[in-house]
Protein backbone atom coordinates (compact mmCIF):
# COMPACT_ATOMS: atom_id res chain seq x y z
CA UNK A 1 0.00 0.00 0.00
CA UNK A 2 1.45 3.40 -0.92
CA UNK A 3 2.11 5.86 1.90
CA UNK A 4 -0.76 8.06 0.73
CA UNK A 5 -3.69 7.01 -1.49
CA UNK A 6 -3.03 7.15 -5.22
CA UNK A 7 -6.27 9.11 -5.54
CA UNK A 8 -4.61 12.32 -4.35
CA UNK A 9 -4.81 15.19 -6.83
CA UNK A 10 -2.01 15.49 -9.35
CA UNK A 11 -2.44 18.88 -11.04
CA UNK A 12 -1.07 18.84 -14.57
CA UNK A 13 2.59 19.93 -14.42
CA UNK A 14 3.51 22.82 -16.65
CA UNK A 15 5.60 22.24 -19.77
CA UNK A 16 8.88 23.10 -18.05
CA UNK A 17 8.23 20.50 -15.34
CA UNK A 18 7.09 17.68 -17.64
CA UNK A 19 10.53 16.11 -17.94
CA UNK A 20 10.89 15.79 -14.15
CA UNK A 21 7.77 13.64 -14.08
CA UNK A 22 8.77 11.69 -17.20
CA UNK A 23 11.91 10.64 -15.31
CA UNK A 24 9.83 9.71 -12.26
CA UNK A 25 7.71 7.37 -14.40
CA UNK A 26 10.97 5.51 -15.06
CA UNK A 27 11.88 5.66 -11.34
CA UNK A 28 14.71 8.10 -11.92
CA UNK A 29 14.92 11.11 -9.60
CA UNK A 30 16.54 13.79 -11.73
CA UNK A 31 16.86 17.50 -11.09
CA UNK A 32 17.29 20.26 -13.59
CA UNK A 33 20.65 21.98 -13.81
CA UNK A 34 22.33 24.56 -16.00
CA UNK A 35 24.30 23.16 -18.94
CA UNK A 36 26.63 26.14 -18.73
CA UNK A 37 27.27 27.03 -15.06
CA UNK A 38 26.01 23.84 -13.41
CA UNK A 39 23.58 25.49 -10.99
CA UNK A 40 20.82 23.06 -9.98
CA UNK A 41 17.23 24.25 -9.81
CA UNK A 42 13.92 22.93 -8.55
CA UNK A 43 11.09 23.22 -9.52
CA UNK A 44 12.26 23.31 -13.13
CA UNK A 45 12.52 26.60 -15.00
CA UNK A 46 13.31 27.38 -18.65
CA UNK A 47 16.12 29.78 -17.65
CA UNK A 48 19.05 29.35 -15.26
CA UNK A 49 18.53 31.61 -12.20
CA UNK A 50 22.30 32.07 -11.85
CA UNK A 51 23.40 32.91 -15.41
CA UNK A 52 20.14 33.07 -17.43
CA UNK A 53 21.35 30.40 -19.84
CA UNK A 54 18.59 28.44 -21.55
CA UNK A 55 20.85 25.38 -21.85
CA UNK A 56 19.00 23.05 -19.45
CA UNK A 57 20.25 19.58 -18.54
CA UNK A 58 19.14 16.90 -16.04
CA UNK A 59 21.36 15.47 -13.31
CA UNK A 60 20.69 12.51 -10.98
CA UNK A 61 19.68 13.28 -7.41
CA UNK A 62 22.55 12.63 -4.99
CA UNK A 63 22.02 9.56 -2.80
CA UNK A 64 22.68 11.56 0.34
CA UNK A 65 19.46 13.27 1.48
CA UNK A 66 18.31 14.86 4.70
CA UNK A 67 15.14 16.18 6.35
CA UNK A 68 15.22 19.99 6.19
CA UNK A 69 11.83 20.39 7.87
CA UNK A 70 8.66 18.35 8.36
CA UNK A 71 5.11 18.40 9.64
CA UNK A 72 2.58 15.76 10.61
CA UNK A 73 -0.85 16.51 9.19
CA UNK A 74 -3.56 15.65 11.72
CA UNK A 75 -6.42 17.24 9.80
CA UNK A 76 -7.76 15.99 6.47
CA UNK A 77 -7.63 18.94 4.10
CA UNK A 78 -8.59 16.55 1.30
CA UNK A 79 -11.09 13.70 1.65
CA UNK A 80 -8.62 11.13 0.26
CA UNK A 81 -6.38 11.27 3.35
CA UNK A 82 -9.09 10.87 6.01
CA UNK A 83 -8.03 7.36 6.96
CA UNK A 84 -4.29 8.08 6.76
CA UNK A 85 -3.99 10.61 9.57
CA UNK A 86 -1.58 11.59 10.87
CA UNK A 87 0.81 11.51 7.92
CA UNK A 88 4.00 13.47 7.45
CA UNK A 89 5.13 15.88 4.79
CA UNK A 90 8.86 16.58 4.72
CA UNK A 91 11.12 19.03 2.94
CA UNK A 92 14.06 16.97 1.70
CA UNK A 93 17.42 18.64 1.06
CA UNK A 94 20.44 17.25 -0.76
CA UNK A 95 23.70 18.52 0.75
CA UNK A 96 25.56 17.84 -2.50
CA UNK A 97 23.00 19.78 -4.53
CA UNK A 98 22.53 23.14 -2.82
CA UNK A 99 19.52 25.06 -4.02
CA UNK A 100 17.34 21.98 -4.40
CA UNK A 101 14.68 21.05 -1.89
CA UNK A 102 11.93 18.54 -2.59
CA UNK A 103 8.52 18.21 -0.94
CA UNK A 104 7.98 14.55 -0.12
CA UNK A 105 7.08 12.07 2.65
CA UNK A 106 9.15 9.85 4.91
CA UNK A 107 7.22 6.61 4.61
CA UNK A 108 8.30 4.70 7.69
CA UNK A 109 8.68 7.47 10.24
CA UNK A 110 6.70 7.47 13.45
CA UNK A 111 6.08 11.00 14.77
CA UNK A 112 8.73 10.55 17.46
CA UNK A 113 11.32 9.29 14.97
CA UNK A 114 11.30 12.18 12.53
CA UNK A 115 13.64 15.09 13.13
CA UNK A 116 15.17 17.99 11.27
CA UNK A 117 18.53 16.78 10.02
CA UNK A 118 17.58 13.09 9.88
CA UNK A 119 19.29 11.17 7.07
CA UNK A 120 16.94 9.57 4.56
CA UNK A 121 17.16 7.55 1.36
CA UNK A 122 15.00 7.47 -1.74
CA UNK A 123 12.14 4.92 -1.77
CA UNK A 124 9.91 4.91 -4.85
CA UNK A 125 6.21 4.66 -4.04
CA UNK A 126 3.12 4.26 -6.23
CA UNK A 127 1.34 7.50 -7.11
CA UNK A 128 -1.65 8.57 -9.21
CA UNK A 129 -2.01 7.58 -12.88
CA UNK A 130 0.72 4.95 -12.82
CA UNK A 131 3.19 7.57 -11.66
CA UNK A 132 6.03 6.71 -9.29
CA UNK A 133 6.55 9.25 -6.54
CA UNK A 134 9.96 9.96 -5.00
CA UNK A 135 9.36 9.26 -1.31
CA UNK A 136 12.00 8.59 1.35
CA UNK A 137 12.71 6.31 4.29
CA UNK A 138 14.78 6.89 7.40
CA UNK A 139 18.36 5.66 7.35
CA UNK A 140 19.21 3.97 10.61
CA UNK B 1 9.87 63.98 -3.91
CA UNK B 2 6.11 64.30 -3.97
CA UNK B 3 4.87 67.60 -2.54
CA UNK B 4 3.06 67.10 0.77
CA UNK B 5 -0.27 68.22 -0.66
CA UNK B 6 -0.03 65.50 -3.30
CA UNK B 7 0.86 62.69 -0.87
CA UNK B 8 -1.54 59.79 -0.40
CA UNK B 9 -3.85 59.70 2.60
CA UNK B 10 -6.61 57.37 3.77
CA UNK B 11 -9.85 59.27 4.30
CA UNK B 12 -12.46 56.55 4.71
CA UNK B 13 -12.81 53.08 6.15
CA UNK B 14 -15.68 50.65 5.70
CA UNK B 15 -16.59 47.09 6.52
CA UNK B 16 -19.43 44.65 6.11
CA UNK B 17 -20.43 42.53 9.07
CA UNK B 18 -17.92 39.74 9.69
CA UNK B 19 -19.01 36.15 10.15
CA UNK B 20 -17.69 32.63 10.27
CA UNK B 21 -17.28 31.03 6.80
CA UNK B 22 -20.71 30.25 5.40
CA UNK B 23 -22.22 32.59 8.01
CA UNK B 24 -23.43 35.08 5.40
CA UNK B 25 -25.75 33.22 3.04
CA UNK B 26 -28.47 35.79 2.34
CA UNK B 27 -26.24 38.21 0.43
CA UNK B 28 -23.61 37.64 -2.24
CA UNK B 29 -19.91 38.15 -1.78
CA UNK B 30 -20.24 40.98 -4.31
CA UNK B 31 -22.96 42.64 -2.23
CA UNK B 32 -20.62 42.62 0.77
CA UNK B 33 -17.80 44.18 -1.25
CA UNK B 34 -20.18 46.95 -2.38
CA UNK B 35 -21.33 47.47 1.21
CA UNK B 36 -17.78 47.84 2.51
CA UNK B 37 -16.82 50.32 -0.23
CA UNK B 38 -20.04 52.33 0.24
CA UNK B 39 -19.41 52.46 3.98
CA UNK B 40 -15.87 53.69 3.35
CA UNK B 41 -17.13 56.41 0.99
CA UNK B 42 -19.79 57.48 3.50
CA UNK B 43 -17.18 57.56 6.26
CA UNK B 44 -15.07 59.87 4.10
CA UNK B 45 -18.03 62.03 3.13
CA UNK B 46 -17.31 61.28 -0.52
CA UNK B 47 -20.08 60.52 -3.02
CA UNK B 48 -19.50 56.96 -4.30
CA UNK B 49 -19.71 58.22 -7.88
CA UNK B 50 -16.47 60.16 -7.25
CA UNK B 51 -14.49 56.97 -6.67
CA UNK B 52 -12.42 56.60 -9.83
CA UNK B 53 -10.17 53.68 -9.04
CA UNK B 54 -10.14 50.20 -7.50
CA UNK B 55 -7.28 48.14 -6.16
CA UNK B 56 -7.31 44.66 -4.69
CA UNK B 57 -5.19 41.49 -4.40
CA UNK B 58 -5.19 37.70 -4.17
CA UNK B 59 -7.46 37.31 -7.20
CA UNK B 60 -10.36 39.04 -5.50
CA UNK B 61 -13.48 38.03 -7.42
CA UNK B 62 -15.26 41.38 -7.11
CA UNK B 63 -14.06 42.93 -10.33
CA UNK B 64 -14.07 46.65 -11.15
CA UNK B 65 -16.21 46.05 -14.24
CA UNK B 66 -19.20 45.27 -12.06
CA UNK B 67 -18.24 47.57 -9.21
CA UNK B 68 -18.12 50.66 -11.43
CA UNK B 69 -21.67 50.05 -12.59
CA UNK B 70 -23.12 49.09 -9.22
CA UNK B 71 -21.55 52.08 -7.47
CA UNK B 72 -22.43 54.57 -10.23
CA UNK B 73 -18.81 55.57 -10.87
CA UNK B 74 -18.67 58.69 -13.08
CA UNK B 75 -15.41 57.81 -14.80
CA UNK B 76 -13.13 54.89 -13.99
CA UNK B 77 -9.44 55.87 -14.18
CA UNK B 78 -7.58 53.10 -12.37
CA UNK B 79 -8.06 49.37 -11.75
CA UNK B 80 -5.33 47.11 -10.46
CA UNK B 81 -4.68 43.72 -8.94
CA UNK B 82 -1.60 42.66 -7.00
CA UNK B 83 -0.24 39.32 -8.17
CA UNK B 84 0.01 36.39 -5.82
CA UNK B 85 -1.99 34.77 -3.08
CA UNK B 86 -1.85 34.23 0.62
CA UNK B 87 -2.95 37.74 1.49
CA UNK B 88 0.51 38.99 0.55
CA UNK B 89 -0.86 41.90 -1.43
CA UNK B 90 -3.01 43.71 1.13
CA UNK B 91 -0.60 46.60 1.58
CA UNK B 92 0.53 46.18 -2.03
CA UNK B 93 -2.97 47.13 -3.14
CA UNK B 94 -2.76 50.13 -0.81
CA UNK B 95 0.58 50.98 -2.45
CA UNK B 96 -1.05 50.80 -5.89
CA UNK B 97 -3.73 53.22 -4.77
CA UNK B 98 -1.18 55.58 -3.24
CA UNK B 99 0.87 55.54 -6.45
CA UNK B 100 -2.25 56.16 -8.51
CA UNK B 101 -3.33 59.27 -6.61
CA UNK B 102 0.20 60.62 -6.18
CA UNK B 103 0.87 60.33 -9.92
CA UNK B 104 -2.46 61.85 -10.86
CA UNK B 105 -3.81 58.73 -12.54
CA UNK B 106 -6.80 58.77 -10.22
CA UNK B 107 -8.26 61.00 -7.52
CA UNK B 108 -10.02 58.61 -5.13
CA UNK B 109 -9.21 54.89 -5.11
CA UNK B 110 -11.17 52.25 -3.20
CA UNK B 111 -8.84 49.52 -1.91
CA UNK B 112 -10.78 46.48 -0.81
CA UNK B 113 -11.00 42.76 -0.19
CA UNK B 114 -14.26 40.86 -0.10
CA UNK B 115 -14.53 37.13 0.36
CA UNK B 116 -17.20 34.69 1.37
CA UNK B 117 -15.48 31.37 1.86
CA UNK B 118 -18.93 29.83 2.19
CA UNK B 119 -19.67 30.97 -1.39
CA UNK B 120 -16.29 30.32 -3.02
CA UNK B 121 -13.87 27.86 -1.45
CA UNK B 122 -12.46 27.29 2.00
CA UNK B 123 -8.83 28.31 2.31
CA UNK B 124 -8.24 25.48 4.76
CA UNK B 125 -9.05 22.87 2.11
CA UNK B 126 -7.13 21.63 -0.92
CA UNK B 127 -6.70 24.15 -3.71
CA UNK B 128 -4.03 24.31 -6.44
CA UNK B 129 -2.26 27.30 -4.92
CA UNK B 130 0.56 27.73 -7.45
CA UNK B 131 1.82 26.33 -10.74
CA UNK B 132 4.07 24.15 -8.56
CA UNK B 133 1.07 22.26 -7.12
CA UNK B 134 2.13 19.11 -9.00
CA UNK B 135 5.13 19.05 -6.64
CA UNK B 136 3.06 19.35 -3.47
CA UNK B 137 -0.43 17.85 -3.83
CA UNK B 138 0.59 14.19 -4.54
CA UNK B 139 2.56 14.34 -1.27
CA UNK B 140 -0.43 15.51 0.74
CA UNK B 141 0.69 19.13 1.13
CA UNK B 142 -2.69 20.73 0.60
CA UNK B 143 -3.48 23.54 2.98
CA UNK B 144 -1.71 26.70 4.14
CA UNK B 145 -1.54 25.38 7.72
CA UNK B 146 0.51 22.41 6.54
CA UNK B 147 2.68 24.61 4.34
CA UNK B 148 3.35 27.09 7.08
CA UNK B 149 3.95 24.33 9.63
CA UNK B 150 7.09 23.43 7.69
CA UNK B 151 8.46 26.94 8.23
CA UNK B 152 7.37 27.00 11.86
CA UNK B 153 9.10 23.66 12.54
CA UNK B 154 12.30 24.95 10.97
CA UNK B 155 12.13 28.11 13.11
CA UNK B 156 11.74 25.96 16.24
CA UNK B 157 14.73 23.86 15.17
CA UNK B 158 16.94 26.88 14.51
CA UNK B 159 15.93 29.15 17.36
CA UNK B 160 14.28 27.00 20.03
CA UNK B 161 10.92 28.67 19.52
CA UNK B 162 8.12 26.91 21.41
CA UNK B 163 4.43 26.23 21.00
CA UNK B 164 3.77 28.28 24.14
CA UNK B 165 5.45 31.26 22.48
CA UNK B 166 3.28 30.82 19.39
CA UNK B 167 0.28 30.62 21.73
CA UNK B 168 0.98 34.08 23.14
CA UNK B 169 0.09 35.56 19.73
CA UNK B 170 -3.25 33.77 19.77
CA UNK B 171 -3.96 34.91 23.33
CA UNK B 172 -3.12 38.54 22.50
CA UNK B 173 -5.45 38.53 19.49
CA UNK B 174 -8.25 36.89 21.47
CA UNK B 175 -7.85 39.33 24.31
CA UNK B 176 -8.15 42.23 21.87
CA UNK B 177 -11.21 40.60 20.26
CA UNK B 178 -12.78 40.56 23.73
CA UNK B 179 -13.02 44.36 23.50
CA UNK B 180 -14.19 44.40 19.87
CA UNK B 181 -17.89 43.56 19.53
CA UNK B 182 -17.50 43.19 15.74
CA UNK B 183 -15.01 40.36 16.14
CA UNK B 184 -16.18 36.87 15.20
CA UNK B 185 -14.55 35.54 18.39
CA UNK B 186 -15.92 38.30 20.64
CA UNK B 187 -17.00 36.81 23.94
CA UNK B 188 -14.97 33.62 23.43
CA UNK B 189 -12.06 33.82 25.90
CA UNK B 190 -8.95 31.72 25.27
CA UNK B 191 -6.37 30.52 27.79
CA UNK B 192 -2.93 29.04 27.31
CA UNK B 193 -4.37 25.75 28.54
CA UNK B 194 -7.11 25.94 25.90
CA UNK B 195 -4.46 26.54 23.26
CA UNK B 196 -2.24 23.67 24.38
CA UNK B 197 -5.22 21.33 24.60
CA UNK B 198 -6.57 22.24 21.15
CA UNK B 199 -6.28 19.61 18.46
CA UNK B 200 -3.20 19.42 16.30
CA UNK B 201 -3.84 20.58 12.74
CA UNK B 202 -0.35 20.34 11.24
CA UNK B 203 2.36 19.75 13.82
CA UNK B 204 3.52 22.11 15.37
CA UNK B 205 0.43 24.21 14.58
CA UNK B 206 -2.66 23.58 16.69
CA UNK B 207 -6.20 24.72 15.98
CA UNK B 208 -5.73 28.00 17.85
CA UNK B 209 -2.52 28.73 15.92
CA UNK B 210 -4.65 28.99 12.78
CA UNK B 211 -6.65 32.00 11.65
CA UNK B 212 -10.38 31.97 11.13
CA UNK B 213 -12.11 31.20 7.86
CA UNK B 214 -14.57 34.03 7.36
CA UNK B 215 -17.15 35.83 5.27
CA UNK B 216 -16.90 39.61 4.97
CA UNK B 217 -15.44 42.62 3.20
CA UNK B 218 -13.34 45.63 4.15
CA UNK B 219 -12.31 48.77 2.25
CA UNK B 220 -10.49 52.07 2.52
CA UNK B 221 -10.59 55.19 0.35
CA UNK B 222 -7.25 56.70 -0.70
CA UNK B 223 -6.90 60.22 -2.03
CA UNK B 224 -4.37 63.07 -1.78
CA UNK B 225 -3.79 65.31 1.22
CA UNK B 226 -4.99 68.26 -0.87
CA UNK B 227 -8.34 66.65 -1.68
CA UNK B 228 -8.72 65.40 1.89
CA UNK B 229 -9.07 69.00 3.07
CA UNK B 230 -12.60 69.07 1.62
CA UNK B 231 -13.60 65.83 3.36
CA UNK B 232 -14.89 65.28 6.86
CA UNK B 233 -12.44 62.82 8.35
CA UNK B 234 -8.96 63.31 9.78
CA UNK B 235 -6.64 61.98 7.07
CA UNK B 236 -4.22 59.18 7.87
CA UNK B 237 -1.02 59.47 5.88
CA UNK B 238 0.40 56.58 3.89
CA UNK B 239 4.01 57.32 4.81
CA UNK B 240 5.20 54.27 2.91
CA UNK B 241 3.59 51.24 1.30
CA UNK B 242 5.31 48.69 -0.88
CA UNK B 243 5.62 45.15 -2.11
CA UNK B 244 8.70 42.99 -1.89
CA UNK B 245 10.29 39.57 -2.15
CA UNK B 246 13.87 38.52 -1.53
CA UNK B 247 16.15 36.95 -4.15
CA UNK B 248 15.15 33.41 -5.02
CA UNK B 249 12.08 33.28 -2.80
CA UNK B 250 9.70 32.32 -5.61
CA UNK B 251 6.35 30.84 -4.67
CA UNK B 252 7.74 30.19 -1.20
CA UNK B 253 5.45 28.39 1.18
CA UNK B 254 2.68 28.12 -1.43
CA UNK B 255 5.02 26.40 -3.90
CA UNK B 256 7.87 23.91 -3.81
CA UNK B 257 9.55 25.38 -0.70
CA UNK B 258 12.79 26.17 -2.56
CA UNK B 259 13.41 29.41 -0.77
CA UNK B 260 17.08 30.01 0.12
CA UNK B 261 18.00 27.97 3.22
CA UNK B 262 19.20 30.96 5.24
CA UNK B 263 15.86 32.81 4.99
CA UNK B 264 13.52 29.78 4.80
CA UNK B 265 11.99 30.32 8.26
CA UNK B 266 11.14 34.00 7.72
CA UNK B 267 8.31 36.11 6.41
CA UNK B 268 10.33 37.06 3.32
CA UNK B 269 10.14 40.69 4.43
CA UNK B 270 13.56 41.63 5.83
CA UNK B 271 14.85 43.50 2.78
CA UNK B 272 11.49 45.08 2.08
CA UNK B 273 11.19 46.21 5.71
CA UNK B 274 14.43 48.17 5.47
CA UNK B 275 13.23 49.86 2.31
CA UNK B 276 9.87 50.61 3.91
CA UNK B 277 11.37 52.29 6.97
CA UNK B 278 13.76 54.22 4.74
CA UNK B 279 10.92 55.52 2.61
CA UNK B 280 8.84 56.52 5.64
CA UNK B 281 11.87 58.04 7.38
CA UNK B 282 11.16 56.23 10.65
CA UNK B 283 12.71 53.39 12.64
CA UNK B 284 11.16 50.28 14.24
CA UNK B 285 11.64 51.87 17.67
CA UNK B 286 9.28 54.69 16.68
CA UNK B 287 6.36 52.43 15.73
CA UNK B 288 3.59 52.74 18.35
CA UNK B 289 1.33 49.87 17.30
CA UNK B 290 1.40 47.18 14.61
CA UNK B 291 -1.12 45.13 12.70
CA UNK B 292 0.88 42.04 11.69
CA UNK B 293 -0.64 39.57 9.26
CA UNK B 294 -1.62 36.55 11.26
CA UNK B 295 -2.66 33.66 9.07
CA UNK B 296 -0.92 31.66 11.79
CA UNK B 297 0.54 32.62 15.14
CA UNK B 298 4.03 31.86 13.87
CA UNK B 299 3.67 34.34 10.98
CA UNK B 300 3.55 37.12 13.58
CA UNK B 301 6.71 35.78 15.25
CA UNK B 302 8.44 35.92 11.86
CA UNK B 303 7.21 39.47 11.23
CA UNK B 304 8.50 40.72 14.59
CA UNK B 305 11.96 39.65 13.41
CA UNK B 306 11.63 40.73 9.78
CA UNK B 307 10.43 44.22 10.70
CA UNK B 308 13.18 44.71 13.26
CA UNK B 309 11.12 44.76 16.46
CA UNK B 310 13.52 42.14 17.82
CA UNK B 311 16.53 40.24 16.56
CA UNK B 312 16.47 37.23 14.23
CA UNK B 313 15.36 34.19 16.23
CA UNK B 314 14.11 36.31 19.14
CA UNK B 315 10.48 36.58 18.06
CA UNK B 316 9.27 33.84 20.40
CA UNK B 317 10.79 35.26 23.59
CA UNK B 318 9.83 38.81 22.52
CA UNK B 319 6.19 37.75 22.35
CA UNK B 320 6.31 35.65 25.50
CA UNK B 321 7.69 38.61 27.45
CA UNK B 322 4.39 40.43 27.02
CA UNK B 323 5.58 42.95 24.46
CA UNK B 324 2.51 42.43 22.23
CA UNK B 325 -0.08 42.99 24.96
CA UNK B 326 -2.48 45.92 25.03
CA UNK B 327 -2.18 48.43 26.62
CA UNK B 328 1.23 48.19 28.30
CA UNK B 329 3.33 46.10 25.94
CA UNK B 330 6.13 47.71 23.95
CA UNK B 331 4.27 46.95 20.69
CA UNK B 332 0.56 46.13 20.93
CA UNK B 333 -0.42 44.13 17.86
CA UNK B 334 -3.63 43.22 16.06
CA UNK B 335 -5.68 45.42 18.31
CA UNK B 336 -9.03 44.45 16.76
CA UNK B 337 -8.26 40.74 17.06
CA UNK B 338 -6.57 40.17 13.70
CA UNK B 339 -7.15 37.31 11.30
CA UNK B 340 -6.92 34.98 14.29
CA UNK B 341 -9.85 36.40 16.24
CA UNK B 342 -11.58 39.32 14.49
CA UNK B 343 -12.12 37.86 11.00
CA UNK B 344 -10.08 36.52 8.13
CA UNK B 345 -10.66 39.24 5.55
CA UNK B 346 -7.31 38.30 4.07
CA UNK B 347 -5.64 40.91 6.25
CA UNK B 348 -7.51 43.91 4.92
CA UNK B 349 -9.24 44.25 8.29
CA UNK B 350 -5.71 44.88 9.63
CA UNK B 351 -5.36 47.92 7.34
CA UNK B 352 -8.72 49.24 8.55
CA UNK B 353 -7.69 48.75 12.19
CA UNK B 354 -4.41 50.55 11.53
CA UNK B 355 -6.40 53.60 10.41
CA UNK B 356 -8.69 53.35 13.43
CA UNK B 357 -5.70 53.40 15.78
CA UNK B 358 -4.39 56.60 14.24
CA UNK B 359 -7.84 58.19 14.48
CA UNK B 360 -8.07 57.21 18.13
CA UNK B 361 -11.08 54.95 17.46
CA UNK B 362 -9.87 51.45 18.28
CA UNK B 363 -11.58 49.36 20.92
CA UNK B 364 -8.04 48.67 22.16
CA UNK B 365 -6.72 52.17 21.61
CA UNK B 366 -2.99 52.73 22.08
CA UNK B 367 -2.53 56.10 23.78
CA UNK B 368 -1.20 58.81 21.45
CA UNK B 369 -0.61 56.39 18.60
CA UNK B 370 1.14 58.29 15.80
CA UNK B 371 2.74 55.53 13.73
CA UNK B 372 1.29 52.14 12.82
CA UNK B 373 2.97 49.42 10.79
CA UNK B 374 0.68 47.07 8.86
CA UNK B 375 1.97 43.93 7.17
CA UNK B 376 0.49 41.80 4.42
CA UNK B 377 0.65 38.02 4.23
CA UNK B 378 4.21 36.85 4.74
CA UNK B 379 6.36 34.07 3.29
CA UNK B 380 4.80 34.52 -0.16
CA UNK B 381 5.63 36.59 -3.25
CA UNK B 382 4.97 39.41 -3.16
CA UNK B 383 4.54 40.24 0.47
CA UNK B 384 3.81 43.85 1.36
CA UNK B 385 3.61 46.31 4.21
CA UNK B 386 2.74 49.90 4.99
CA UNK B 387 3.57 52.52 7.57
CA UNK B 388 0.65 54.80 8.37
CA UNK B 389 1.00 58.00 10.35
CA UNK B 390 -0.72 61.10 11.68
ZN1 LIG C 1 23.64 28.86 -15.30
Amino acid sequence: MPYLPDTLPFPAPDMDAAEFWAHCRERRLMFQACGDCGTAQHPPLPVCPACQSTNRVWVPAPAEARVFSYTFAHHASHPAVRDRLPYNVAVIAFPALPGVKLISNVIDAAPSALAVGADVELAWDAGPDGLWLPRFRLLT
Amino acid sequence: MTASRDRAVIVGIGESPYARWGGIADRSQFALACEAILNAAADAGLPPSAIDGFASYSDDANDPARLMVALGIDQLRFASMVWGGGGGGSCGALAHAAAAVESGQATAVAVFRGLCQGQSFRFGQYHAWSPDAAFTAPFGLFAPAQMFALLARRHMHLHGTTSEQFAEVALVCRDNARRNPRAVMHGRPLSLEDHQASRMIADPLRLFDCCLESDGAAAVIVTTAERARDLKTRPVHVLAARQGSSKGWGSGMLGGHNMPDEIYATGNARVMAGELYGRAGVTPEEIDVAQLYDAFTATVIFSLEDFGFCGVGEGGPFAADGNLRWPDGRLPVNTAGGNLSEAYIHGFNLVVEGVRQLRGQSTSQVADARLCLVSGGGSVTPTSAAILGV
